[in-house]
């Protein structure tokens, strides 16, 4: 009776400290962006007060966010990352899956030094072909538009990687019984290995859609003009020009930048769940 | 409707010979089964049949019509696989009519939206429908076309990947161990509704597997195969009662046949295990074979004598009409099985010495490196009797 309930508190004491320690790096986590949103709908004389308060005496959101709107584009930035987000995604879909196909299931002269070469590039970070990718640019008189910010990012050794890996665990019967059934091998990439990998596929867009629409570091080098500019360049430019040490629009902006992503990830996240759920009964 | 004849197919991958020279011969409407062990090439021939592996030398002709480099889809085949291979994320429905979509409607047809404002394309999808359902509720499984197949059993799932190969009417029929992932009593039930299929499609049936009740209870003929050979191709119950080689012998019959090794001592005459059984054999005297005896062409004798086996009874199964009795014999490693009917062999117990003799006419007789001694009656029995029949 007694150990039963020694056993019942150090259960209990563990939980205890799990949820500290969960709390805590949650905590850390979350501050910053807290802190965020707090100082985006404070007062300028507020934001550098001594005391420290998470809601503010003076709700100032209001001006705060209309500021970030109105003096600086804010909406055609974030435009742009749809945009360039949603190409990006769309033509890296469209350029791996066949080629993850080839390299998960096609027997062909050479296919394992391609995957070789695929890894090498998944090692290779994008900033250390910023230098060529900028010549190769300049050469084909495409910076300063919106191909100079799509084009270097649509083929994805990452992208290629994990659709090849998932595509590997879907048995080649499928792929026999595909062919059989008068699909033609783009078709089979298609209808059966994308539809059958929308797990790893949801699991990519999420991956790719924040990578790129929280770069800052590309479009600093491929595009000058205001009006091409993703939202992280937008709010940098934004910083510098307009605001300059005035931090509570600029906490606005930056809360409106994070805003569709984290709406979209909640939703994405959801969705992405439920396919791996749905995957996971053997078919 | 097809016959098919594989010449000489070889393939190996990499240094491992997989299939050596198979030549096989398989008439119209036939029911041929591919047997053997895993492993042994079978399915890797059927798949050569189906287009999806490239055989390294042979050739493949399906009604006359040679199909080497021809893709799979225009072999005019369908396979049926031991995963079902059907596609997860598209309705019952969906799978069976696939085939029928991919022939019928034309790559700009099947757009999603586009396709149905196309002429013709609201017409041939509603006729596919029909099929769909007309092939679904002749399988019994009409009221699952609008599931998913992760939503259905084992078996329902082998029927839906059944509908699919047949809803195009394929010539020729290919099934790869289709009944390997089922419970046993839905395999038995599956087997009866495949055998029935055959027989009300009336098409070319080739159907892998390793299990040799399927093989001998749904085949017009059975094709052993082990290590990349055919063996023997025959009807299954000469493959039972007259196979041509010891492996054939081995790998068929459950229990496993009795081999004993044996001297001949004159003609007419065999030592074995320490007994001696009069049976004729073209062999001369000192040549060592091997007798192969069915555990049911032994029967209970009452005393020792010639072409009487003794030995001491070492464990006794009962199965209910019949018993077998595991006999240990002097010399001999391996206990002789004997298939005795329960109630002509009352009170068998262990450690009892027993006799049981051998019917001359049942033993089969294998040289050393197993090839298969037929004797003059054999030969008797499956040459002349045939002819004495039809003439008569």
């Amino acid at each position: 009776m007694s150990a039963a309930t020694s056993v019942n508190r150090l259960s209990l004491l563990a939980g205890i400290l799990r949820h500290v320690v969960l709390l805590v790096t949650g905590a850390l986590i979350l501050v910053p962006f807290l802190w965020m949103i707090s100082l985006s709908i404070k007062a300028p004389g507020e934001i550098f007060h001594a005391s420290f308060s998470f809601w503010p005496v003076q709700f100032y959101g209001i001006e705060n966010y209309k500021k970030a709107l109105t003096e600086t584009p804010l909406l055609r930035y974030m435009g742009n990352g749809l945009m360039v987000c949603g190409l990006i995604l769309a033509l890296q879909i469209l350029l791996c899956a066949p080629c993850a196909y080839a390299l998960a299931k096609l027997r062909f002269f050479g296919r394992d030094l391609i995957f070789g070469l695929v890894l090498a590039g998944l090692i290779l970070p994008h900033q250390v072909l910023s230098l060529p990718l900028f010549i190769f640019g300049y050469k084909l008189a495409i910076l300063n538009t919106y191909s100079a910010l799509i084009l270097p990012y649509v083929v994805s050794p990452f992208g290629i990687f994990l659709l090849r890996q998932f595509f590997k665990t879907i048995p080649d019967d499928v792929v026999h019984a595909a062919r059989l059934d008068g699909l033609s091998e783009f078709a089979i990439v298609w209808k059966v290995m994308v539809p059958m990998a929308l797990p790893a596929l949801i699991a990519f867009a999420i991956f790719s859609v924040v990578g790129h629409w929280n770069d800052l570091f590309w479009p600093l080098i491929a595009v000058r003009d205001l009006s091409l500019m993703p939202p992280p360049l937008g709010i940098l430019v934004f910083k510098n020009e307009e605001a300059g040490s005035d931090y509570g629009p600029l906490m606005a902006a930056s809360t409106l930048v994070v805003l569709p992503l984290t709406i979209a990830f909640l939703a994405a996240q959801r969705w992405f769940v439920e396919g791996l759920t749905g995957g996971a009964v053997k078919q | 409707m097809a016959s098919v004849l594989i010449e000489s197919i070889t393939k190996a991958y990499g240094l491992t010979p997989v299939l050596r020279s198979v030549s096989l011969s398989i008439a119209d409407g036939e029911f041929l089964t591919l047997l053997g062990p895993s492993g042994c090439g079978k399915s890797t021939l059927l798949r050569i049949l189906a287009g999806l592996e490239v055989q390294d030398a042979g050739s493949v002709s399906i009604g006359e019509r040679v199909v080497d480099g021809v893709r799979p889809k225009r072999r005019d085949i369908a396979m049926v696989f031991q995963s079902y291979a059907l596609y997860p994320h598209m309705s019952v429905a969906s799978n069976i009519a696939l085939p029928l979509r991919m022939r019928r409607l034309s790559a700009l047809q099947r757009l999603p939206l586009l396709g149905r404002l196309l002429p013709r394309t609201t017409q041939i999808a509603a006729d596919i429908g029909v099929e769909v359902s007309r092939t679904a509720k002749s399988l019994g499984i009409g009221q699952l076309l609008s599931r998913k197949p992760g939503q259905l059993s084992g078996g329902q799932r082998q029927r839906v990947a059944v509908g699919r190969a047949m809803v195009r009417h394929p010539a020729v029929f290919l099934m790869d161990e289709p009944l390997s992932n089922l419970d046993a009593k839905l395999r038995v039930q599956l087997r009866a509704e495949i055998k029935e299929l055959h027989q009300r499609l009336g098409v070319t049936f080739i159907y892998v597997t390793h299990d040799q009740a399927e093989a001998m209870t749904l085949s017009d003929r059975v094709a052993v195969m082990l290590d990349g050979e055919l063996l023997q191709v025959a009807p299954p119950q000469s493959i039972y009662s007259d196979p041509d080689n010891r492996r054939v012998a081995e790998f068929i019959g459950s229990p496993k046949i009795n081999l004993l090794d044996g001297v001949m001592r004159e003609r007419g005459l065999i030592d074995v295990a320490g007994s001696t059984l009069p049976i004729e054999a073209d062999a001369l005297a000192g040549t060592p074979l091997s007798l192969g005896i069915r555990p049911e062409a032994l029967y209970l004798a009452e005393h020792a004598g010639q072409g009487v086996l003794t030995g001491s009874v070492r464990m006794v199964e009962h199965m209910g009409s019949d018993l077998f009795v595991h006999l240990d014999l002097a010399g001999i490693d391996q206990p002789l099985i004997a298939r005795l009917l329960a109630e002509r062999a009352p009170h068998i117990a262990p450690g009892q010495t027993l006799h049981v003799g051998a019917r001359p006419d049942r033993i089969l007789l294998f040289t050393r490196d197993g090839r298969r001694l037929r004797r003059e009656a054999d030969a008797v029995r499956r040459y002349v009797a045939p002819l004495r029949e039809a003439a008569g």
